[in-house]
C-alpha cells in the first residue's frame, strides 16, 4: 500500500489496474455443450464397454472353488465338540473330500474364510499394540492400554501379543492332499510370502533377540488365553518364521473389512508333478485341525482355491458393473442426443 | 457547591475547577487517556477466546472434543476435532489480534500527542494522556482539540475561533464560530450536564466573580476538531477522554446478517437434527446387533467395563456416533465463508470502474459481511439531494418585485462580470442580461434584494490572494456568490458587523442579532443596522414558510421548475421595537429551561408582516449517469423509491428529469390526503389501476393504513415519499422489510438519511458533499450514484452466485464424506468404527478439498462484467431466492447421500472378494480405507472441476495442488519413517503403495467416479439444454462472439 501512498495527485488513491485486482485474470470458462457432452458420454459408453469385456474375458480364464466345512462331513463331530468351551484343549481332525472337475492353472491359492466373524467392530480393531508387535521392548513387557480386556494374565503376566485381534487368532490348520490313482499325496503348500512386504519387514518385528534365544526374550510374557502355544513357537518347522514375524500371525492381524473375508493360508508350491502348472483335476481331500469355535456367534467356515490373473481372483462384480455402467450411459446418451435433437433450445431464448 | 458526589457512575452533574487539580481529583473524572483497544497482551488469550466460544458452533466442536476425550465413547482421536478447530480459532484470533494491534497504535499515537497545559502558572509540555478534567490548555493553530474544552480566551478579535469539525461530524473545511466574550485568566468553577454524546447540545454554569453565566454550545471546543486561522486560544477542559463527546458518539453499530446467513443457520439446525437421527438410528442398530450378535461375540471381545447390557452399549454409539459425523457441520463452513466474503469486499474496494476520479474516491466495502446480499435486492430507497443530484447549487433563476429574471440555458451565452465587478467569481454563471442592467440601473428592489442575500447568511469569508467563501450549506454559498457577482460583496464578519462591498463601496452593517436556521422553523432572518441606523429585518425561508407571513406573490411559478425555491422578505423595525424585542430575546437566550422552544418563540414574534422582495430559485443538478443507471436497475426488476424532504413540485420534476417519470406512465397519482379518512380513500381508487405511478406526501404515512399503503405502493412502477422526515424515511423502509419480506437496500449522502441506511438491510453512503456522516453509517460508500448499478449487478450478482455454488459444493461434499460411515455401520456392527484414517477426516476439509472450493468461491464468474450490466435481467435469480434455497440444498444433500452410497457400495462389491495379484486379499481395512478415500477425494475434485465456470491460475493451481497434496501426504503419512517413530499413531504403514499399486483398486476408483458424475453431468446437460437460464444464454452469446 505503500506505493499507492506514494502517488501524487487526483489518482492517488486510484486503485491498481491489475488483472487480479479488476477481476480480469484470464480465464478458461468451459460450458456443457452437445458438441461436448454427447461424444463424451458416447466415449464414456465405448471405454466401459471395452473395459468390461476385456475384464470379463480375463475373469473366464480364472477358477475358483469354494468349499464351507463347518460342519461338513466328519467336521460335524468336530463342531459338536467346540461347543463345549471345557473340550478346548482336545485336538480333533476331521476330512472333507471335494472334487475338481477342470485343473486349476497357473498360481493356485489357498485361503481360509469366515463369515459373520466382525473383525471390523471399533474396539476389536483398537485392541492391539503395533508397538509390542513392532518388537519395542517396553511394550512387550508394558502393553498399551488398548489392549484391555487381553492385557495382562490373571497372574499379571503381561500377554504378548497383546489385545483382542491377535488373541481371535484363526487356529484351524490344513493339509492338502490330492488322490492319485495309486494313493493319496500332500500337496505341498507354500506357507511363506502371504503378508504385505512392509507388514513382515516393516510394521511385524521381533524384539532384538542379543544372542538370547525368542523365547528368552518372551521370558516373563504370557500367551494370549485362547493360544495353545506361544508365539515364539508358532510354527515348529521353520525357526525363522515365529514371534511376531510368523505369517499366519501377520495375516490375520491385518483385519477384514467386512464380516465375511478370507484370508490367504498358503499357496501351491508348484515344483514338483503333477502340481508344476497347478492343480490337475482329480479328488482331492483336506484334513482339518477343527480348532476355532464359530458356533457362538453364528459364524461359518470354508476354505476357497482360486487362481488369479493381472487383476487378482475370481471378481464378476468389476467386468459386469462395467458392462451394466456402460450400457446405462450409452441410454443416457441415446436420450440426450434425442432430446437434443427434439427439445433442445439452443440459444434460442435469447431475445427475452 | 457545598456537597460533593463522588460517584462517577451516577455523575447528575459535573462540577469542574480551573487549574485545582485536587479538587477535581476527588471526582475520579476520566482521565484523558482513551482506550480503543480490546485487548492487551495478557488478557488477550483468555478475553478472545471467550468470546469465540459465545459462538454457537465453536462452543458444539468443543463439546464434540470433550465428547472425544471419554474413552468408551470416542470414536475420533481427539486431534481430528482439535486441529480444525485450533486452525479455525486461530485464523480468527489473529484477525482480532492485527485489528486490535492497530487499534493500540492509533490509540498510542493520540495519547502521546503533546499539548500545553497551565500548571501553577507555567506553560508546560504534557503528553494528552495525562491531561486531566479542570487543566487549562493553550491550543495553537492547526493543532487538534485535545479534550472537551471550554472556551476561555482566544488571540482573534472579539474572542473568536475557528474551528474544522471533520473528524467530528465529518463535514470539511467547516469553520465554526465560539464565542467567549469573558476573557478570563482567574480562578473559576464550571458546573454543567454529565458526559453524552450529543453533538450539538451543552448546557452548563460559569461562576466567576460571583455571577453566573450560562454556556452553550458555542462555547465548547470539541475533541477531534482542529483549530484553524486563530493563532491561539485557551480552554478548560470540561470532558476527558472516554467522556468526550466524540468517544461518547463512537458506539458499535448494529450487526447486520444476510438472508444467507440466516437461510444457513437454519439448515445448520437442520443438519444437527439430521445428525441426531441418524446417530438414533446407528443406536438402534448398535442396541439390536449387540442383543443379537455382539452378546455371542463377547468371548472374543467382551463389552467395555461399565457397559453392562447392549441398551447401554447403544447409547454409548449413539455418542460415538455424533462424533464422527460431526462433519456434516463442517466447522471450516464459517470461516470459508468469512473468507469469501472478505475476498469479495476487497474486489470491490479495487474496483477501477467505482473509483470517482474527480473526488479521488475508490469504492469502499465497509462492511464485509453483506457481500452477497448486494446479489439480492428488491427494493432501493434513495435520498435525492446529494445522492441523485449532485448538492451542488447554482443560482438559476430569481424574481424580484414580480420580475423574474434567467432563462433557459440553451439560449442565451453566459454574462461576463468581470469588467463590472472586480471582485467577482470567475465560475458563477448566468444567462440573463436583463438582471444585470437592472442592477446597473439602480432598481432599488433589486439592489435590496442582493442586499438581503450578502447580508442574512452564516457563510464565512476568507480573503488571502482571493476571496473565498466557507458555507455550511451550498445553496447559501450559491446566493452568497450571486449577490457577490451582481455588485453586493460580502466581505467580512464579525460578531457585532457584516462589512460588504456595495456597488464598489465599502459598508459595514452592525450585526444586532441572528435569528438562526433549522430544520422546523426553515428559515433564517438577520436584524442589521445600517450606518445610517436604520433597523432592518432581512429573513429568507422556504416559500411555504414565508408565504404564511406575507401577502402573496408572484413565487408560486418557480416550484413547478423542480428548483429549490426561497423567498426573500424585510422588514423594517423602529429602534422601540427593537428594544422591546431584544429584551424578550435575552431573557429567552438565558433561560435554563426549554430555553430552545423560548428562543423559537421569540423569533416567531418579530418574523412577522414582512415585505416580500422577491424568490430565488437554485438548482440542483442531476449526478452523471443518474437516468440511466435508474433504468438500467428497473430493468433488474429493482424497484426504486425516491424518499425525499422536498416538496412535491421539486420531487416530480426529479422523478421526470431522472427518468423515473415518464410521459408514457400516463396516471401519475399523488396521494395528498390530509385526513386518515381521505388518504384510506385515495389509496383505494388508487389500488384499482395498477402499474401507474405515485407520489406520496408525509401524511399517507402517519395514518395507521401500513398494509394498503404497501400494497398500493408495490403495485406502482415508481413510488416518490416527499415531505417525510428522517424517521419516516426509515419508517418506510421497516415497512417493506416487515410486509414484503424483500432485501432493502437505502442510499444516502447527509445526516438526515442515516436513520434509513441503519435500519435498511444494506446501507450506502455516498461520500459526498455533505460530509461523512452517512457514510459513517454505511455498509457500503461510494462517491456516484451510478456506482449503483456496478456494485448491484457486478459485485452483488457475482457475490450471491459465488456464495451459493459454495455453499452447494460444501453442504455436498461433506454429506459425499460423512454418510459412507452411515453405511459402513451396517457392515461393522454399529460399532462406530470409521471407515478412513483419522488423519483423513482430519485433513479433509481443511487441506484436500478446501482451496478449490475457496477459489471457486472467491474467482467464479458465469458472464463477463459488462454482460450483466447489458442483460439486468441476469440479476432476478438473485432476487427471487433461486440459486440456494431449501430446495437447492436439499438436492445437494441429496446428491452428497448418493455420492456416499456409490463410494461405499462399489468399493465393498469390488474389494469384498478382490485379491492383489500375488493372491492377498484386498478385502482388508486399510486397503478398503485408502480406496474409499481415494475415490472420495477424485470424486469431490471432479465435481469442482464441473461446478467451477471461470478457471483461472488459482483455480487450476488449487484444484491440482490439492489433489497432489492429498497423494503426498498420504504417503508421508504411510511411511516407514512416521511409523518407526509412533508405531501406535501411524497403523496404515505401507497401505498407500500396497493399494494405489492394485490396478483392481483403480478401476474401482474409475468405476466410482463414473457413477458419480455420469448422473450429474446429464442432468446439467438437459437443464442446460431444455431450460437455459438467461446466464447460459448469455454465456454461450459471449462464447460465440470471442470466437
Amino acid at each position: 500500500m505503500g506505493k499507492v501512498k506514494g502517488k501524487p495527485g487526483p489518482l492517488a488513491r486510484r486503485p491498481d489496474n491489475s488483472a487480479f485486482k479488476q477481476q480480469r485474470l484470464p480465464a478458461w470458462s468451459p460450458m456443457l455443450t452437445a458438441n461436448t457432452v454427447l461424444p463424451f458420454f458416447y466415449f464414456m459408453a465405448l471405454i466401459c464397454l471395452l473395459l468390461g469385456v476385456w475384464l470379463l474375458l480375463t475373469v473366464q480364464n480364472t477358477q475358483e472353488m469354494k468349499l464351507d466345512y463347518t460342519e461338513a462331513e466328519t467336521c460335524n463331530k468336530c463342531f459338536e465338540m467346540r461347543k463345549n468351551v471345557s473340550n478346548a484343549n482336545e485336538t480333533c481332525i476331521c476330512t472333507v473330500n471335494f472334487r475338481i472337475d477342470k485343473p486349476f492353472e497357473g498360481d493356485v491359492f489357498f485361503y481360509y474364510g469366515l463369515r459373520n466373524f466382525h473383525q471390523n467392530l471399533r474396539r476389536y480393531m483398537d485392541s492391539r499394540d503395533d508397538g509390542q508387535t513392532v518388537g519395542r521392548k517396553k511394550n512387550l513387557k508394558d502393553p498399551s492400554s488398548y489392549c484391555e480386556p487381553f492385557l495382562k494374565d490373571p497372574s499379571g503376566r503381561p500377554i504378548a501379543p497383546c489385545g483382542a485381534v491377535a488373541n481371535s487368532i484363526f487356529n484351524d490348520s490344513f493339509t492338502l492332499r490330492y488322490h492319485y490313482s495309486n494313493g493319496i499325496g500332500e500337496v505341498p503348500l507354500l506357507r511363506e510370502g502371504l503378508t504385505w512386504y512392509t507388514d513382515k519387514y516393516i510394521k511385524f518385528r521381533n524384539p532384538t533377540t542379543d544372542n538370547l534365544t525368542l523365547a528368552q526374550v518372551f521370558e516373563g510374557t504370557a500367551p494370549p488365553p485362547y493360544w495353545q502355544k506361544p508365539v515364539y513357537k508358532l510354527d515348529p518347522s521353520n525357526p525363522m518364521n515365529n514371534g511376531f514375524i510368523n505369517d499366519d500371525f501377520i495375516v490375520w492381524m491385518r483385519e477384514a473389512a467386512f464380516p465375511n473375508f478370507k484370508k490367504l493360508y498358503g499357496i501351491l508350491f508348484r515344483n514338483d508333478n503333477p502340481f508344476t502348472k497347478g492343480l490337475p483335476a482329480g479328488n482331492y481331500s483336506i484334513d482339518i485341525s477343527y480348532n476355532f469355535p464359530v458356533q457362538y456367534f453364528r459364524g461359518r467356515k470354508e476354505v476357497v482355491l482360486t487362481t488369479v490373473t493381472w487383476f487378482g481372483g475370481q471378481n464378476h462384480f468389476l467386468p459386469i458393473a462395467y458392462l451394466v455402467t456402460s450400457s446405462l450411459i450409452l441410454l443416457t446418451a441415446v436420450v440426450l442426443t434425442v432430446v437434443w435433437w427434439k427439445f433442445g433450445k439452443d440459444g434460442k431464448n435469447m431475445k427475452e | 457547591m457545598t456537597h460533593l458526589v463522588c460517584c462517577v457512575s451516577a455523575e447528575e452533574e459535573r462540577r469542574v475547577r480551573a487549574n485545582d487539580r485536587e479538587y477535581n481529583e476527588k471526582f475520579q473524572y476520566a482521565s484523558n487517556c482513551i482506550m480503543t483497544s480490546k485487548y492487551n497482551i495478557i488478557t488477550f488469550l483468555p478475553v478472545n477466546l471467550f468470546e469465540q466460544f459465545q459462538e454457537v458452533a465453536n462452543t458444539y466442536f468443543l463439546f464434540l472434543l470433550i465428547l472425544q476425550l471419554i474413552p468408551q465413547i470416542s470414536s475420533l482421536s481427539w486431534f481430528t476435532t482439535i486441529v480444525p478447530l485450533a486452525l479455525v480459532l486461530s485464523i480468527t484470533a489473529v484477525k482480532d489480534a492485527t485489528d486490535d494491534y492497530f487499534r493500540h497504535k492509533s490509540d498510542n499515537q493520540v495519547n502521546n500527542r503533546q499539548s500545553q497545559v497551565l500548571i501553577r502558572g507555567s506553560l508546560q509540555n504534557e503528553k494528552w494522556m495525562n491531561v486531566r478534567v479542570g487543566d487549562i490548555i493553550k491550543l495553537e493553530n492547526n493543532q487538534f482539540v485535545a479534550a472537551d474544552l471550554l472556551l476561555l480566551s482566544s488571540t482573534e478579535p472579539h474572542g473568536l475561533c475557528y474551528i474544522e469539525t471533520a473528524e467530528l461530524d465529518g463535514s470539511e473545511n467547516t469553520l465554526h464560530l465560539n464565542i467567549c466574550s469573558r476573557n478570563l485568566k482567574n480562578l473559576k468553577s464550571v458546573v454543567c450536564e454529565p458526559p453524552n454524546n450529543k453533538l450539538d447540545r451543552f448546557s452548563g454554569t460559569l461562576y466567576w466573580r460571583e455571577k453566573k453565566y450560562s454556556l452553550t454550545n458555542q462555547n465548547m471546543l470539541l475533541r477531534g476538531c482542529v483549530l484553524r486561522n486563530t493563532e491561539a486560544c485557551y480552554g478548560l477542559v470540561i470532558f476527558a477522554g472516554p467522556d468526550t463527546k466524540l468517544m461518547q458518539n463512537s458506539g458499535r453499530t448494529k450487526f447486520k446478517r444476510t438472508s444467507i446467513d440466516r437461510l444457513m443457520n437454519t439448515l445448520v439446525l437442520w443438519i444437527f437434527g439430521f445428525l441426531v437421527c441418524m446417530g438414533m438410528i446407528l443406536a438402534v442398530g448398535n442396541a439390536g446387533w449387540e442383543k443379537e450378535v455382539g452378546s455371542l461375540f463377547q468371548s472374543y471381545l467382551a463389552w467395555d467395563t461399565p457397559v453392562n447390557n447392549f441398551l447401554f452399549s447403544a447409547f454409548l454409539s449413539f455418542w460415538s456416533y455424533v462424533i464422527i459425523l460431526n462433519t456434516v457441520v463442517p466447522i471450516s463452513l464459517y470461516v470459508s465463508v468469512e473468507v469469501i466474503r472478505l475476498g469479495h469486499s476487497y474486489f470491490i474496494n479495487w474496483d477501477q470502474q467505482m473509483f470517482c476520479s474527480q473526488c479521488n474516491t475508490a469504492a469502499e466495502a465497509r462492511t464485509t459481511t453483506l457481500n452477497e446480499e448486494l446479489g439480492q435486492v428488491e427494493y432501493i430507497f434513495s435520498d435525492k439531494t446529494g445522492t441523485l443530484t449532485q448538492n451542488i447549487m447554482t443560482f438559476n433563476k430569481c424574481s424580484i418585485n414580480g420580475q423574474s429574471y434567467g432563462k433557459d440555458t440553451h439560449t442565451t451565452c453566459r454574462l461576463d462580470f468581470t469588467p463590472f465587478n472586480p471582485l467577482a467569481d470567475p465560475d458563477f454563471c448566468f444567462y440573463d442580461d436583463k438582471l444585470l442592467e437592472s442592477v446597473k440601473v439602480g432598481d432599488s428592489c433589486t439592489h435590496e434584494f442582493f442586499r438581503l442575500l450578502s447580508l442574512c447568511h452564516t457563510v464565512m469569508s476568507e480573503e488571502k490572494r482571493e476571496l473565498v467563501y466557507k458555507a455550511q450549506s451550498p445553496d447559501e454559498g450559491a446566493l452568497v456568490t450571486a449577490a457577490r457577482n451582481f455588485g453586493f460583496v460580502f466581505r467580512s464578519r464579525t460578531p457585532g458587523t457584516i462589512t460588504t462591498t456595495e456597488m464598489g463601496r465599502t459598508v459595514t452593517y452592525s450585526l444586532l442579532a441572528i435569528l438562526d436556521f433549522n430544520n422546523i422553523r426553515k428559515r433564517m432572518s438577520v436584524i442589521v443596522r445600517n450606518p445610517e441606523g436604520r433597523i432592518r429585518l432581512y429573513c429568507k425561508g422556504a416559500d411555504t414558510v414565508l408565504l404564511e407571513r406575507l401577502h402573496p406573490c408572484n413565487q408560486e411559478e418557480y416550484a413547478t421548475d423542480g428548483l429549490r425555491t426561497l423567498a426573500l422578505a424585510y422588514r423594517d423595525l423602529s429602534e422601540d421595537e427593537w428594544e422591546a424585542w431584544s429584551e424578550s430575546h435575552r431573557f429567552a437566550d438565558k433561560a435554563t429551561d426549554c430555553r430552545e422552544d423560548r428562543l423559537a418563540a421569540a423569533y416567531e414574534e418579530i418574523e412577522q408582516n414582512m415585505m416580500l422582495l422577491g424568490a430565488t430559485a437554485i438548482e440542483d443538478k442531476l449526478q452523471e449517469g443518474v437516468p440511466e443507471t435508474i433504468a438500467v436497475l428497473s430493468l433488474a426488476n429493482i424497484k426504486i423509491w425516491v424518499l425525499t424532504g422536498d416538496k412535491q413540485e421539486t420531487a416530480v420534476n426529479i422523478g421526470y428529469s431522472c427518468k423515473m417519470l415518464t410521459d408514457d406512465m400516463t396516471e401519475v397519482f399523488i396521494i395528498s390526503g390530509h385526513t386518515v379518512q381521505s388518504v384510506r380513500q385515495e389509496l383505494r381508487s388508487v389500488w384499482l389501476c395498477a402499474h401507474c405511478t405515485r407520489l406520496y406526501t408525509a401524511h399517507a404515512l402517519e395514518a395507521d393504513m401500513e398494509a394498503e399503503f404497501v400494497s398500493t405502493a408495490c403495485a406502482c412502477k415508481a413510488v416518490i415519499c416527499c415531505r417525510v422526515t428522517p424517521l419516516q424515511k426509515a419508517q418506510v423502509v421497516e415497512l417493506i422489510k416487515k410486509h414484503k419480506k424483500a432485501v432493502t437496500l437505502a442510499i444516502g449522502d447527509g445526516a438526515n438519511d442515516i436513520s434509513m441506511i441503519k435500519s435498511a438491510h444494506i446501507g450506502v453512503g455516498i461520500s459526498g458533499q455533505e460530509g461523512i456522516q452517512a457514510v459513517l453509517a454505511s455498509d457500503y460508500s461510494f462517491s456516484q450514484f451510478r456506482f449503483l448499478q456496478r456494485l448491484l449487478l457486478v459485485h452483488g450478482r457475482w457475490s450471491y452466485l459465488r456464495m451459493c455454488r459454495f455453499l452447494c459444493y460444501f453442504f455436498y461434499k461433506n454429506f459425499a464424506f460423512t454418510m459412507v460411515h452411515f453405511w459402513f455401520g451396517f457392515f461393522c456392527g454399529f460399532s462406530a468404527q470409521t471407515v478412513y484414517d483419522q488423519y483423513f477426516i482430519t485433513l479433509f476439509n481443511i487441506v484436500y478439498t478446501s482451496l478449490p472450493v475457496l477459489a471457486m468461491g472467491i474467482f467464479d464468474q458465469d458472464v463477463p462484467d459488462h454482460r450483466s450490466l447489458e442483460y439486468p435481467k441476469l440479476y432476478e435469480p438473485g432476487q427471487l431466492n433461486l440459486l440456494f434455497n431449501k430446495r437447492e440444498f436439499f438436492i445437494c444433500i441429496a446428491q452428497g447421500i448418493y455420492t456416499s452410497v456409490v463410494l461405499f457400495f462399489v468399493p465393498y462389491a469390488v474389494l469384498s472378494n478382490a485379491t492383489q495379484s500375488n493372491g492377498v486379499p484386498l478385502a482388508d481395512y486399510q486397503t478398503f480405507a485408502v480406496t474409499t478415500a481415494t475415490a472420495l477425494v477424485i470424486v469431490v475434485s471432479v465435481q469442482i472441476v464441473l461446478d467451477t465456470g471461470f478457471w483461472t491460475v488459482f483455480n487450476h493451481v488449487f484444484v491440482w495442488g490439492s489433489l497432489g497434496s492429498y497423494f503426498i501426504i498420504m504417503f508421508a503419512l504411510h511411511s516407514q519413517t512416521l511409523f518407526r517413530i509412533f508405531p501406535n499413531q501411524f497403523h496404515f504403514v505401507g497401505s498407500a503403495q500396497s493399494t494405489l499399486l492394485q490396478p483392481v483398486v483403480w478401476l474401482t476408483i474409475a468405476l466410482a467416479t463414473a457413477i458419480c458424475i455420469v448422473p450429474v453431468l446429464a442432468f446439467r446437460f438437459l437443464k442446460l439444454d431444455l431450460k437455459p437460464q438467461l446466464s447460459d444464454t448469455v454465456r454461450k452469446h459471449t462464447k460465440t462472439q470471442r470466437f
